[in-house]
């Protein structure tokens, strides 16, 4: 099975993040980067899907990863980090600057058709621009099935998460994949059908670190670069930034020295109890 | 002119409270567009929801064919988009619920639409205002397409108000396409308590409580509230995913939000900040939480949601 994943260079979240004193942006010197958190799940799930086939003939045949990120050159490095987990090759498409969700839904179209992957694994949303639409419209782009949400029954410290297991698996006539999906009011199950986009949520498993030695083979893994003209595609966006302000600070608050003055506040101050 | 379609969310018949905050987003819209809004619901009991919605619309769609008595992303999308074709929509709104977050990009799709999510607020006919960066950042976005599609953050707007006359509502007959996805099983959370994105208190507990939530439960059992959680507590399985309030989780807006044993990371600020009094309760001092809180405790919380139970009894 081939497993196509995305890994979006985005701000860490760790970081902070404050607006450039002309609102176009936020400021962006002495900020570091990483690879998109929701990425690296989706990045995961698809080396423990390879993990799975490679020890069973379910899947007919190796499995290959494929890690895409759509960004600046710098985004090489998050590709990197992709193939240092476990991904086996990349392909950067280079675009420096803003890129609207729907060109790099357009863009990775493209890749798409030319790679034809069984199965797409993408973050539901990256943590930048926090979208959580480009997994949806590329599924639409293609005429996909989609299932967005990933998230298995087990929680993240259950014994199946410890022993690495996949939280996707294949329906029984393996032509589809059985997602997990967070929804509201509760969990819902679809079987979406190969080929198939699926968004990876925060509770489908835990990325591995990768380890010093694969650091360095990642190094001689192939990476492609090319550009969305090649592609075919116009990156021009639908929807542009024209601004960007501070949130509105909330007032300090105070700090009370017990229960009794706690809750007289709330009742005579705020008014909510 | 200007036509605005709401989309509404339904289950079982039951029309989602959400769909109401949606409308007055909706609403807020027309007032720059001059358009006229419509709406469209669509599944099993769609009729039903129509029936209701068209106290607060002029005129109500509804979709209950077959075809689409799941809400299944491809095949709810592609009624939304043959409705708006229908009706020369140029805006699409909807809730951004776990609903409205699957179906929207899908709907602009295939309207060639540019999409823009989770929106706090309508700025004018085609900017829109929305949180980046975990909410660090409030963007203001422009969308360059002739017609726009618009998901908006539920707790940003009030719920719309009837109006005076009933709404008239009109079977759509939109054409079936075959999903390549299928609905296997849903495992609805029971709960008595209310609804997280609509409780008007919420008691969320962190990592501080170590999977113990009963002085949470009681304290939100005697105010009322909805429970809620931080994503430590949601990662270890100590209460369902549906309760995690965060950037990434549940954005909640309550009278009244206590975070007791919760450190405060960004991620979950950027999911209660817009509470309107935020209480805080942790051993640490030092925790970020207390940045945020009109009121901090430093106590344990095991003694101090006791503690403040017993107070507030005494109130009632």
């Amino acid at each position: 099975m081939k497993i196509l994943v995305t890994v979006k260079r985005v701000e860490d979240y760790e970081s902070k993040i404050t607006v450039r004193p002309d609102n176009t942006w936020i400021v962006t010197e002495g900020v570091k980067y990483r690879a998109n958190p929701f990425d690296e799940i989706a990045v995961e799930e698809a080396l423990r899907l390879r993990e799975t086939f490679a020890s069973s003939s379910a899947s007919g045949g190796p499995s290959e990863v494929v890690a895409v990120s759509v960004g600046g050159g710098a985004a090489v490095a998050e590709i990197r980090s992709a193939l240092a987990m476990g991904a086996d090759r990349g392909i950067l498409v280079k675009q420096e600057g803003f890129v609207d969700s729907d060109a790099v839904a357009r863009v990775l179209k493209a890749i798409i058709e030319k790679e034809k992957p069984d199965l797409v694994l993408m973050g539901k949303q990256a943590v930048d621009v926090d979208d959580n639409v480009t997994g949806q419209l590329l599924a639409e782009y293609l005429g996909w099935g989609q299932a967005t949400f990933a998230s298995k029954k087990e929680s993240l410290e259950s014994p199946e998460e410890k022993a690495r297991k996949p939280g996707l698996f294949l329906a029984a006539d393996k032509k589809a994949m059985r997602v997990v999906r967070e929804v509201d009011g509760g969990v819902e199950v679809l079987e979406v059908q190969l080929p198939a986009i699926v968004t990876v949520d925060l509770r489908l498993n835990v990325p591995r670190y990768a380890a010093l030695p694969n650091i360095m083979k990642a190094k001689k893994k192939p990476l492609e670069e090319l550009a969305p003209q090649a592609l075919g595609v116009d990156p021009s966006p639908k929807v542009k930034v024209v601004r960007v302000d501070a949130p509105p600070a909330r007032a300090a608050g105070i700090k009370v020295p017990d229960v009794a003055t706690l809750v007289k506040k709330l009742h005579e101050e705020a008014k909510v109890v | 002119m200007a036509t605005i379609l709401l989309i509404a969310e339904q289950a079982q018949g039951q029309l989602k409270k959400a769909t109401l905050h949606a409308l007055t987003a909706a609403e807020q819209l027309a007032e720059k567009n001059g358009g006229q809004i419509q709406a469209v619901v669509i599944g099993e009991g769609a009729l039903s929801a129509a029936k209701d919605l068209a106290a607060y619309v002029q005129l109500v769609h509804f979709v209950e064919a077959e075809g689409f008595a799941r809400p299944l992303a491809e095949t709810h999308s592609s009624a939304v988009a043959q409705a708006a074709k229908a009706v020369a929509a140029t805006d699409v709104v909807i809730a951004a619920s776990a609903y409205g977050k699957d179906i929207a990009p899908r709907i602009a799709a295939q309207l060639s639409a540019g999409i823009a999510s989770d929106v706090l607020g309508i700025v004018s006919a085609n900017q829109f205002k929305r949180a980046m960066w975990a909410g660090n950042a409030i963007a203001t976005v422009e969308v360059v397409t002739p017609v726009k599609v618009v998901s908006v953050r539920a707790t940003e707007f009030a719920p719309a108000q009837r109006r005076g006359t009933t709404g008239a509502t009109q079977a759509f007959a939109a054409t079936a396409r075959v999903p390549r996805t299928k609905f296997i099983e849903f495992n609805q959370i029971k709960s008595a308590r209310p609804e997280l994105t609509e409780a008007s208190v919420v008691v969320s507990g962190g990592r501080g409580t170590k999977g113990d939530f009963k002085p949470i439960e009681q304290l939100a059992d005697l105010l009322g509230a909805a429970i809620g959680a931080s994503r430590a507590v949601v990662d270890a399985g100590w209460q369902p995913n549906d309760l995690q309030v965060g950037q990434t989780g549940k954005v909640v807006a309550p009278k009244l939000y206590v975070a007791a044993g919760i450190s405060g990371a960004i991620q979950h600020v950027a999911g209660m900040k817009g509470s309107k009094t935020i209480v805080a309760i942790n051993k640490d001092p030092e925790a970020p939480i207390f940045q945020v809180a009109d009121y901090g405790l430093v106590a344990d919380l095991f003694q101090a949601l006791p503690a403040i139970s017993e107070e507030v009894k005494k109130l009632k």
